[in-house]
C-alpha cells in the first residue's frame, strides 16, 4: 500500500469525519463533497479510470450540489451561534464508525467468498459499454424507469405547489 | 523542417528533459508541460480580454480602451495592476475559510481541463482513455465553487446569483453532454486524441471534420448555445447581470479574488471553446490538405481565437436573456433537439456512404428545427413584427 493511498485515504477520512462533526450544516456538505473527491481519487489510483471521472461528475456536480440546495431551502443554513464542531458529535462518529464496522467486516469476509479472482481486469470503456448494453442491460432499463419516474414526480410535486399558491 | 516546426514544442520539451539525470526526468517532463500550459493560458486571456474590449467598443460605435500603449495593447498589464493592488475586503459576517477557497477552487477546476486537450500533434499533456469524460468532470465542478462564492458572501443578492447561476449551469450542462455524445458516437472513442485523429482525414482535399456533416454542424450549434450558457457568457449571463444583481456571486470579492473569477470565466471560456474545436472543428488538423505544412498548433489557437471572436460578437449582438426564458430555452428547445440529433447519427452511421444520407439527415434536422421553433412561437402568440410610430 503506496504513500499515495495513504494521502488519499486520509483525505477522505478527514473530509467524512468533518462531515459528522461540524456544526454548520453548510460546511458539513462541503466536507462530504471532498470526501467524493478523495474516493474519486482512490478509483483512480485502482486504475478505474471511468468509475473515478463518474464519480466526480456526478457525485461533486450533481449530488452535492443537491446537497446543498436541500440545505439551503429548509432551515439548516441559519448560521450557527458558537462552536466549529456540533453537539452531537460523539454520536455522529460512533454511528459512523459502526456502519464502517459492518462494512468492513463484509468486505473481508467477501475474500472468502471469491477466492479465485487474481489480478485486476483491464477495463476500458468500451467494455463498461458493451456490458451495460448486452450482460447488464435489465438493470439499465430498470435504472432508467427509476429516473423517469422521479422525473416526473418532481416536476407534479413544483406542479402541485404552483396549483395551490393561485 | 515543415515536421519539425509543428513538433518544435515536443522536441524542446524531450531536450531540456534529457539535460537531466534520468530519475528526474519523468516529474521535470510533466512540469515543463504544465508550466507551459499555466504561461500560454492567461497570456492567451490577456490577449481575449483586451479583444473583448476594443471589440465591443467598435461594435457599440466607440473605441475601446486606447490610453495605456499603442492601441491600447497594455490595458490588460494595467489591469493586473489594479486588481493586486485593490485592498481584498473581506465581509465581517462572510464565512472566510470558504470565502477564501472559492475563487481558488474555480481556478483550479478550470485549468485543470486543460490536461486532455490535444493542442497540436503529440501536444496533449495527458492521453487518457476516458479524456472527455474528465473534462466533463472538471466542468461540473464548477458549479460547486460557484456555489461556494455565493453562499459565503452571506448576501442575499450574491446568494441568489449563485443559485441562478448553478441552475443555468446545470440545465445546460445535459445539452452540451449529449452534444458532444454525437461525436462520440460516430468516433467511438471518448479519447480526445481519437476524435481529433478521425477528423484528420481529407475527401477531394476537404476535411473530414464533424461540422460539415449535417448532424455535426446541428450539434456543434448546440453545443456552441450549451457552452455560452455555462461559461456565464452574454446573452446567458443573468447571473452575473450588473442591472439586476449588482454583479451575482462575485459581489462581495474585491482585489485579487475579482481578478480570479475573472481570470476563471476567461480561461473556461477558452477550455470550452478548446473542446469545441476539438469536438467539431477538427483540433490541429487543417483545413485543406494542401495547407497542412503549416503547424498543427498554429490551427488549433487560430481555431480557438476565432470561436472567442464569435462570442465576443454574440456578446455584442444579442440581448440577454430573462431566467425563466433561458431555463425554458434549455430545456423544451436545445435538450429535445440534441435527442433528434442522437438519432440523426445513428441514421446517418447505418445508411451508408452516398448522398442520400445527406439529404435524409439534413431533412430531419431542419424539419424539426423548424416544426419545434413554429410550434414554441405559437404557442406564444409572437406574431409578425409590428411598427408603431411616435404620432
Amino acid at each position: 500500500m503506496s504513500i499515495v493511498f495513504w494521502i488519499l485515504s486520509f483525505l477522505t477520512v478527514l473530509g467524512g469525519l468533518a462531515a459528522v462533526t461540524l456544526r454548520n450544516t453548510v460546511h458539513c456538505a462541503l466536507a462530504v463533497a471532498i470526501a467524493f473527491a478523495g474516493l474519486a481519487l482512490l478509483y483512480l489510483q485502482l486504475d478505474a479510470q471511468f468509475a473515478g471521472f463518474a464519480q466526480i461528475l456526478i457525485y461533486i456536480g450533481a449530488v452535492a450540489i443537491l446537497v446543498v440546495f436541500a440545505i439551503l431551502l429548509t432551515r439548516g443554513s441559519d448560521t450557527p451561534t458558537d462552536g466549529i464542531f456540533s453537539r452531537t458529535w460523539f454520536a455522529g462518529t460512533a454511528i459512523a464508525a459502526a456502519v464502517f464496522a459492518v462494512l468492513g467486516w463484509a468486505v473481508i469476509q467477501s475474500v472468502h467468498a471469491l477466492p479465485h479472482e487474481t489480478a485486476a481486469p483491464e477495463v476500458t470503456v468500451n467494455q463498461i459499454g458493451n456490458a451495460l448494453l448486452g450482460r447488464y442491460v435489465l438493470p439499465l432499463e430498470i435504472v432508467a424507469l427509476l429516473l423517469t419516474a422521479s422525473l416526473v414526480g418532481a416536476v407534479m410535486v413544483a406542479m402541485h405547489e404552483k396549483g395551490e399558491s393561485k | 523542417m515543415v515536421s519539425t516546426l509543428d513538433q518544435i514544442f515536443v522536441l524542446l520539451k524531450h531536450w531540456i528533459v534529457s539535460l537531466l539525470p534520468a530519475v528526474l526526468q519523468p516529474v521535470t517532463g510533466v512540469v515543463l508541460s504544465v508550466v507551459a500550459i499555466i504561461c500560454v493560458f492567461p497570456a492567451l486571456f490577456a490577449i481575449s480580454v483586451l479583444l473583448e474590449r476594443k471589440g465591443l467598443g467598435r461594435m457599440q460605435n466607440r473605441i475601446g480602451p486606447n490610453r495605456v500603449g499603442p492601441l491600447g495593447i497594455l490595458q490588460p498589464v494595467a489591469d493586473g495592476i489594479k486588481s493586486l493592488t485593490k485592498e481584498d475586503i473581506v465581509p465581517t459576517n462572510a464565512d472566510a475559510v470558504v470565502h477564501f477557497m472559492a475563487p481558488v477552487f474555480l481556478v483550479v477546476v478550470v485549468f485543470m481541463g486543460y490536461a486532455v486537450l490535444p493542442m497540436g500533434r503529440n501536444m496533449t499533456l495527458v492521453k487518457m482513455d476516458a479524456a472527455l469524460l474528465f473534462y466533463f468532470a472538471m466542468g461540473a465542478s464548477t458549479e460547486l465553487a460557484v456555489f461556494m462564492a455565493g453562499w459565503s458572501s452571506r448576501n442575499k443578492y450574491s446568494l441568489l446569483g449563485a443559485m441562478r447561476a448553478v441552475a443555468q449551469m446545470i440545465s445546460y450542462e445535459v445539452p452540451l453532454l449529449l452534444s458532444s455524445v454525437s461525436v462520440v458516437m460516430i468516433t467511438g472513442s471518448l479519447s480526445l486524441d481519437k476524435i481529433v485523429e478521425a477528423q484528420n482525414q481529407y475527401t477531394w482535399g476537404l476535411p473530414h471534420w464533424y461540422i460539415f456533416t449535417p448532424w455535426g454542424c446541428a450539434a456543434f450549434v448546440m453545443f456552441a448555445i450549451a457552452a455560452t450558457a455555462e461559461t456565464n457568457r452574454s446573452p446567458f449571463d443573468l447571473p452575473e447581470g450588473e442591472s439586476e444583481l449588482v454583479a451575482g456571486y462575485f459581489t462581495e470579492y474585491s482585489g485579487f479574488k475579482f481578478a480570479e473569477f475573472f481570470l476563471g470565466e476567461y480561461v473556461g471560456m477558452l477550455s470550452i471553446s478548446g473542446l469545441g474545436t476539438t469536438l467539431f472543428l477538427g483540433g490541429w488538423s487543417a483545413p485543406l490538405e494542401v495547407l497542412g505544412f503549416v503547424p498543427s498548433w498554429i490551427w488549433f489557437f487560430s481555431k480557438v481565437m476565432l470561436s472567442i471572436c464569435v462570442m465576443i460578437w454574440m456578446r455584442g449582438t444579442l440581448p440577454r436573456l430573462r431566467q425563466d426564458q433561458l431555463m425554458n430555452f434549455a430545456w423544451k428547445f436545445v435538450l429535445p433537439f440534441t435527442l433528434l440529433i442522437l438519432v440523426d447519427v445513428v441514421v446517418w452511421r447505418f445508411m451508408g456512404e452516398g448522398w442520400l444520407r445527406w439529404v435524409v439527415c439534413s431533412a430531419i434536422l431542419l424539419i424539426a428545427y423548424v416544426g419545434i421553433g413554429r410550434s414554441e412561437m405559437l404557442r406564444k402568440k409572437i406574431g409578425p413584427r409590428s411598427y408603431r410610430y411616435a404620432e
